[in-house]
């Protein structure tokens, strides 16, 4: 072998073993943070956890049962606000839309999905807020189904569009009105993709932080109604993860184990669905 | 990616008679149009509603400050002194330092699934590496103050014996610091990488890899010379999306960046970053002034991220479309 054949063969199993070793690195991250999670979350997690209120400094037995309401709440008023428009929104783009205006609805889409979240939480500040001059779940509620429109919108337009046309020229053929067939063909041959595309996007919000830091702020008491601030299990992550106290860091761990739990276990069903049928997300 | 064309032809005008208007309309064509269209519509609102907002409420410090906001460094609220140099430039570094950290990673790993791995293991490891990319910001910022800073603390004299000629590695380490804020970040924006160079990576015709290997290329020459190059630009985009995400990224930031509001030339001193700052003094900001300038920095950010995600969209979609036909 000249030694030019040598030194080739030598970079390929190198250059080769790095990428493995890159592959190895990326997945083991994920591993490690959720067996570290898991050890330190899951270890101080009791009953408490879920059924008290939030107790002071120094004082044992706390939970955060206001927060995971909160958090359902104001993933609620998320779903009220994003899921309409969104799912209506695909199914124009889908089902109606010309190319000019749909290009130019998919293009603006885009663009709304790429805001960072913290500027969502400053539109819904000044919008909510700022009138009002006090924090609400409404507030929080609203930031986050902004946060949700964009997806749903791809999502469900993704889905409806692998709908095979057969169907539609099916349906249309036997004399049903294209809003009719679009109704009860379209819509649910696509409704397990487009039910999976939100729950994947549930997901994605209730992990949210930093449009809720000064939207539905924080509450370290139960919130009736939406007109009050409220607790929210991400925000509750960060002030405790931040506090100079262990027994709050250690609520901490306890809360992040469970909205991981939460996000991870959605994803997975969602993907495991999504694999068996339909197209990847996106 | 639904780059199909229209399936169905538009609801608009296709009969012949106003008779026919009459019976869509019955039919619950024209609504079922104009509710969705509506639906649509409102995106486009919202959007411009978000602009607006941002651009009015910012409206007194872009008068009192001018451009020179952007590149003054002193941020003091009680004088009333308002300069975004110190946070752009924290963002700025962060995001480069993940960038510089995770483009090799990402596009390595990618490489590796794409076109060595086997097919079931690949799927199962991307599986893996796309929950990575599920797993809310805070939960990282969570991991980055608990975990990431003590291994930080514990490498940092090995960095520092290798490095300390430079500037970036001087001066005291307090653990949070540029520096945490990179790695932290360069963690969450490899799962992008990984998943979208990998499907730009597949989707490279394989007489592209044939064609390098029956030359006598060996694997390793056929991925870099001639599969690489043909998925550059998706990859590019690939790369532009994660810096877009990193840029905005703000739990995990403001907890370990140590949130302070100077220029530091050391990665090993904190800093601050734009997001990070509207997290932290936003609740506290007093005055129409202060608000306002907050807000500004909101408009920077948005400014920044839009730029860079539509040259990310322009990017993969130019090589996707090559791609696959």
């Amino acid at each position: 072998m000249s030694l030019n054949l040598i030194r080739r063969k030598t970079v390929n199993v190198v250059m080769l073993g790095l990428t493995g070793l890159c592959t190895f690195l990326a997945a083991g991250t994920l591993v490690y943070i959720l067996g570290y999670l898991f050890v330190h979350g899951a270890r101080s997690l009791d009953w408490n956890f879920f059924t008290k209120l939030p107790t002071p400094v120094g004082e044992t037995g706390g939970g955060m049962a206001n927060a995971i309401v909160g958090s359902a709440k104001l993933l609620g008023i998320a779903m009220v606000v994003g899921i309409p428009i969104g799912f209506l929104g695909g199914v124009y783009l889908a089902e109606f839309s010309g190319s000019t205006f749909g290009f130019f609805v998919r293009y603006t889409t885009d663009l709304l999905n790429g805001v960072p979240s913290i500027v969502i939480g400053i539109f819904a500040y000044t919008l909510i807020v700022l009138p009002q001059k006090h924090f609400s779940t409404l507030a929080g509620g609203l930031a986050l189904g902004v946060m949700m429109i964009p997806i749903a919108i791809r999502s469900s337009e993704e889905f409806l569009r692998a709908v095979p046309t057969n169907l539609r020229e099916g349906s249309m053929a036997l004399g049903a009105s294209k809003a009719k067939s679009i109704l009860t063909v379209v819509i649910p041959a696509a409704k397990h993709g487009i039910l999976t595309g939100i729950m994947l996007n549930l997901a994605r919000v209730a992990g949210e932080t930093a449009p809720l830091l000064f939207t539905s702020f924080s509450n370290r008491f139960w919130s009736p109604g939406i007109e009050q601030p409220t607790a929210a299990l991400p925000v509750m992550i960060f002030t405790y993860a931040i506090a100079p106290y262990d027994d709050w860091h250690q609520q901490a761990w306890s809360a992040g184990f469970i909205l991981l739990t939460l996000v991870l276990a959605v994803n997975i069903v969602a993907r495991l669905i999504l694999s068996k049928r339909g197209p990847a997300p996106r | 990616m639904a780059a199909s064309s229209t399936t169905v032809t538009s609801a608009r005008p296709v009969g012949r008679a106003p008779s026919s208007w009459l019976r869509r309309l019955r039919s619950g064509d024209e609504i079922a149009y104009a509710i969705t269209f509506c639906s649509a519509v409102s995106v486009l609102l919202i959007t411009g509603l978000l602009v607006f907002e941002l651009y009015t409420n910012s409206a007194i410090p872009r008068h009192k400050f001018g451009w020179s906001f952007l590149y003054t460094s002193v941020w003091d609220p009680v004088a009333g002194q308002f300069g975004a140099a110190p946070f752009i430039y924290g963002t700025v570094v962060t995001s480069a330092l993940a960038l510089i950290i995770g483009i090799p990673l990402g596009v390595g790993a990618a490489i590796f699934l794409a076109e060595l791995a086997p097919p079931r293991i690949s799927d199962a490891l991307t599986f893996l590496i796309e929950l990575l990319a599920a797993v809310p910001s805070v939960i990282f910022g969570l991991l980055g103050i608990f975990i990431m800073v003590p291994i930080l603390s514990k490498i940092e004299p090995g960095l520092r014996a290798v490095l300390g000629w430079t500037p970036l590695f001087q001066g005291p380490f307090y653990g949070v610091s540029l520096l945490a804020a990179g790695v932290v970040l360069s963690v969450m924006i490899v799962p992008f990488i990984i998943s979208i160079s990998r499907e730009v990576i597949l989707a490279v015709p394989s007489d592209q890899r044939e064609a390098a290997l029956a030359l006598g290329a060996t694997r390793w020459e056929s991925t870099w010379d001639a599969v690489v190059p043909y998925a550059r630009k998706g990859i590019m985009g690939s790369i532009f999306l994660a810096l877009a995400r990193s840029l905005g990224e703000t739990m995990a930031v403001t907890m370990v960046v140590g949130n302070e509001p100077k220029i530091h030339g050391s990665l090993f001193a904190p800093g601050y970053s734009i997001a990070a700052v509207i997290a932290n003094e936003f609740t506290e900001a007093t005055g129409d002034l202060y608000l306002g300038a907050l807000i500004e920095l909101g408009l920077v950010l948005f400014a920044l991220t839009i730029v860079i995600n539509g040259a990310a969209r322009v990017l993969v979609l130019s090589t996707t479309q090559k791609g696959s036909g």
